[in-house]
């Protein structure tokens, strides 16, 4: 089966951004940015089952500006077989990103969809979700483990009481988690060989998709700021001071 | 029109989740009904007539609920969806795994996370992991909304709403599910405890996680930990704080061992008084916290509890 990874180029998670002084948005001149880290995570997870035999080929979606296409290079030199650049500037909303991602799926018909659990730009946590109900297919969100069985899929899932696995009929989406794997690194052979592997480029017009942010972003703000506080020089100092604070 | 909330639950109690959302739900102006889809779950239906401010509540009792597996939930809400304006659930695990599925299928975006309302419309959310914090209008049409719990005060349980059955909706049956390996533990559950002490990859090992939970003992406190300390396997993953974990403002956090990445920070920096236990001086947790010690936490820690101890806790 095909496996198709969608990955978003974000601010590089060690970057603390700075919000624009005319409260209109982030400042991302200059920054550094990179995949975005479950993403990779989820390139990993897919290159693990091809090299399994569970998976056929590994495709590498982005919806971005052309920028984007060093995002799916770095797919590529991981490991993956193909990309796919779907061109669009400005602010994507994971509704229309789930779109675009549902009539790739339409004409590509992958198995399984990986996806990130989060996109570290905007939080959302929602992608891969809607493409899954666009579809009509099952859902394993926050994934620890896959496990490739006969027309299914068992995914141990991170929840907030600890850990639960659920099996999914194929095809389905799986959205991963911290735990799942640890990325490889690209070698230098396989960024030298990334250059020659092919990279579609479409728009979302191409997808029948209208990308027109539908929430209105109003203001964006610095949030408070936290003052630093006191040292203190011993434990019992401490205690003193979260009795006097009325903490403890 | 009305407010619907999901209640979040375990088929014998109600979390307190649902308590904070309903609050967020009750800012919109509008009446609120509570969904409480589970199985055998009467007494928590009953428990969410009592919140203050709840018009209804309904009890959608059948098998396909009984784990919130997203592909039934997604079904019942859109069924229920046509009398409803806006449709709220807490951003827990369960949340966030269906509420986006109901979001797409009514064709409207999902606003994550919400940390107050402005207005029926407005709402501030966190983006970058809560380095910026955005406000945005939702479009006329259905709104579709997660709640951060951590930034809500919870209802009272005042009330006394009617208890209405509904009937499930058609099973789709795509998934099922397996079974669930809980963390056990008689501490207060990290998202709703009062006092929190988190520890960091500075603690070692899972075995010094031992020195955590005797001053959690003390001090009644939930544990906590960073993804370093997690990632090492010194604790489950559902002790993890941060962007990418749970989100806590307790009225204390004491960070033991931990550095303060902008990922940890996102998940307690709006807690009420923050410590932090740190040899390394330079250590970004300092900059957040009202009160630092630098010093050998193997040192600080069993220091505390003595003095804990000598105090009378
Ligand atoms: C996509 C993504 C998501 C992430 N999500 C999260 C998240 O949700 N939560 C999270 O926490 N992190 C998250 N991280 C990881 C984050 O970037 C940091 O790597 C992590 O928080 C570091 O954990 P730490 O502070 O325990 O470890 P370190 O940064 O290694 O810090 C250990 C600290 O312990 C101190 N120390 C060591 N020994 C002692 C001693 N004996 N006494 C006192 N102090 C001592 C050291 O001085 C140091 O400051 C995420 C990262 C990514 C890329
Ligand atoms: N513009 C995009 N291009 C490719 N993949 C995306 C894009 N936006 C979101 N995704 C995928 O959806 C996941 C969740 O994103 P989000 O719902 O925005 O938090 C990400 O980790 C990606 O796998």
């Amino acid at each position: 089966m095909k496996v198709i990874v969608p990955v978003k180029r974000v601010i590089d998670f060690n970057v603390k951004v700075r919000v624009k002084a005319d409260q209109s948005g982030v400042d991302l001149a200059n920054v550094k940015m990179a995949m975005n880290p479950f993403d990779e995570i989820a390139v990993e997870e897919a290159l693990r089952l091809r090299e399994k035999g569970n998976a056929s080929e590994v495709i590498a979606v982005s919806i971005g500006p052309q920028a984007a296409q060093e995002t799916i290079r770095t797919a590529l030199a991981m490991g993956a077989d193909r990309g796919i650049l779907v061109k669009a500037e400005g602010t994507v909303e994971p509704l229309a990103v789930a779109k675009i991602l549902k009539a790739i799926c339409e004409e590509e018909k992958p198995g399984l969809v990986i996806l990130g659990k989060q996109a570290i730009d905007d939080d959302s946590n929602q992608t891969g979700q809607m493409l899954a109900a666009l579809l009509g297919w099952p859902q394993g969100t926050f994934a620890h483990r896959l496990e490739i069985g006969d027309g299914n899929i068992k995914v141990e899932r991170e929840i907030d009481g600890g850990l639960q696995t659920v099996e999914l009929k194929l095809p389905a989406i799986v959205t991963t988690d911290l735990r799942l794997n640890e990325p490889r690194y690209a070698s230098l052979p396989n960024i030298m060989k990334a250059k020659k592997k092919p990279v579609a480029e479409k728009t979302p017009a191409d997808y029948g998709v209208d990308t027109t942010p539908r929430l209105r972003v109003l203001k964006v703000a610095e949030p408070p700021k936290r003052q630093a506080g006191v040292k203190l020089k011993t434990a019992a100092e401490l205690v003193g001071k979260l009795r006097e604070a009325g903490v403890i | 029109m009305t407010s619907l909330v999901i209640a979040e639950h375990d088929n014998t109690a109600l979390k307190d989740a649902t308590a904070k959302t309903v609050a967020a739900a009750l800012q919109l102006g509008a009446p609120v009904h509570v969904l409480v889809a589970g199985q055998d779950c009467r007494a928590v239906a009953d428990a969410a007539a009592k919140l203050s401010g709840v018009e209804k509540v309904l009890l959608a009792d059948n098998a396909a609920y009984a784990k919130m597996l997203p592909e039934p939930m997604e079904q019942l809400i859109a069924s229920l969806a046509p009398s409803y304006d806006a449709i709220l659930a807490p951003a827990t695990s369960n949340g966030k795994n269906y509420m986006p599925r109901v979001a797409a299928r009514l064709d409207v975006p999902q606003v994550s996370e919400i940390l107050a309302v402005e207005s029926p419309d407005t709402f501030r959310r966190p983006i970058y992991a809560g380095n910026a914090i955005e406000t945005v209008q939702v479009p006329a049409g259905k709104k579709v909304i997660t709640v951060r719990t951590a930034a809500f005060k919870p209802v009272e349980s005042t009330g006394s709403a009617p208890v209405e059955a509904v009937s499930a909706a058609a099973d789709p049956q795509l998934s099922s599910f397996v079974n669930e390996e809980l963390s056990r533990s008689e501490r207060p559950e990290l998202t709703s405890a009062r006092i929190i002490i988190s520890g960091g990859r500075g603690l070692q090992s899972g075995e010094n996680f031992h020195l955590l939970e005797k001053l959690a003992d003390k001090l009644h406190a939930a544990i906590g930990a960073s993804r370093a300390a997690v990632d090492a396997g010194f604790v489950p993953n559902d002790y993890q704080v941060g962007q990418t974990g749970k989100i806590v403002a307790p009225d204390l956090y004491i960070a033991v061992g931990i550095s303060g990445a902008i990922q940890h920070l996102a998940g307690m920096k709006d807690s009420k008084v923050i410590v932090a236990i740190n040899k390394d001086e330079e250590a970004p947790i300092f900059q957040v916290a009202d009160f630092g010690l630098v010093g050998d936490l193997f040192q600080a820690i069993p220091q505390m509890e003595q003095e804990l101890a000598r105090l009378g806790y």
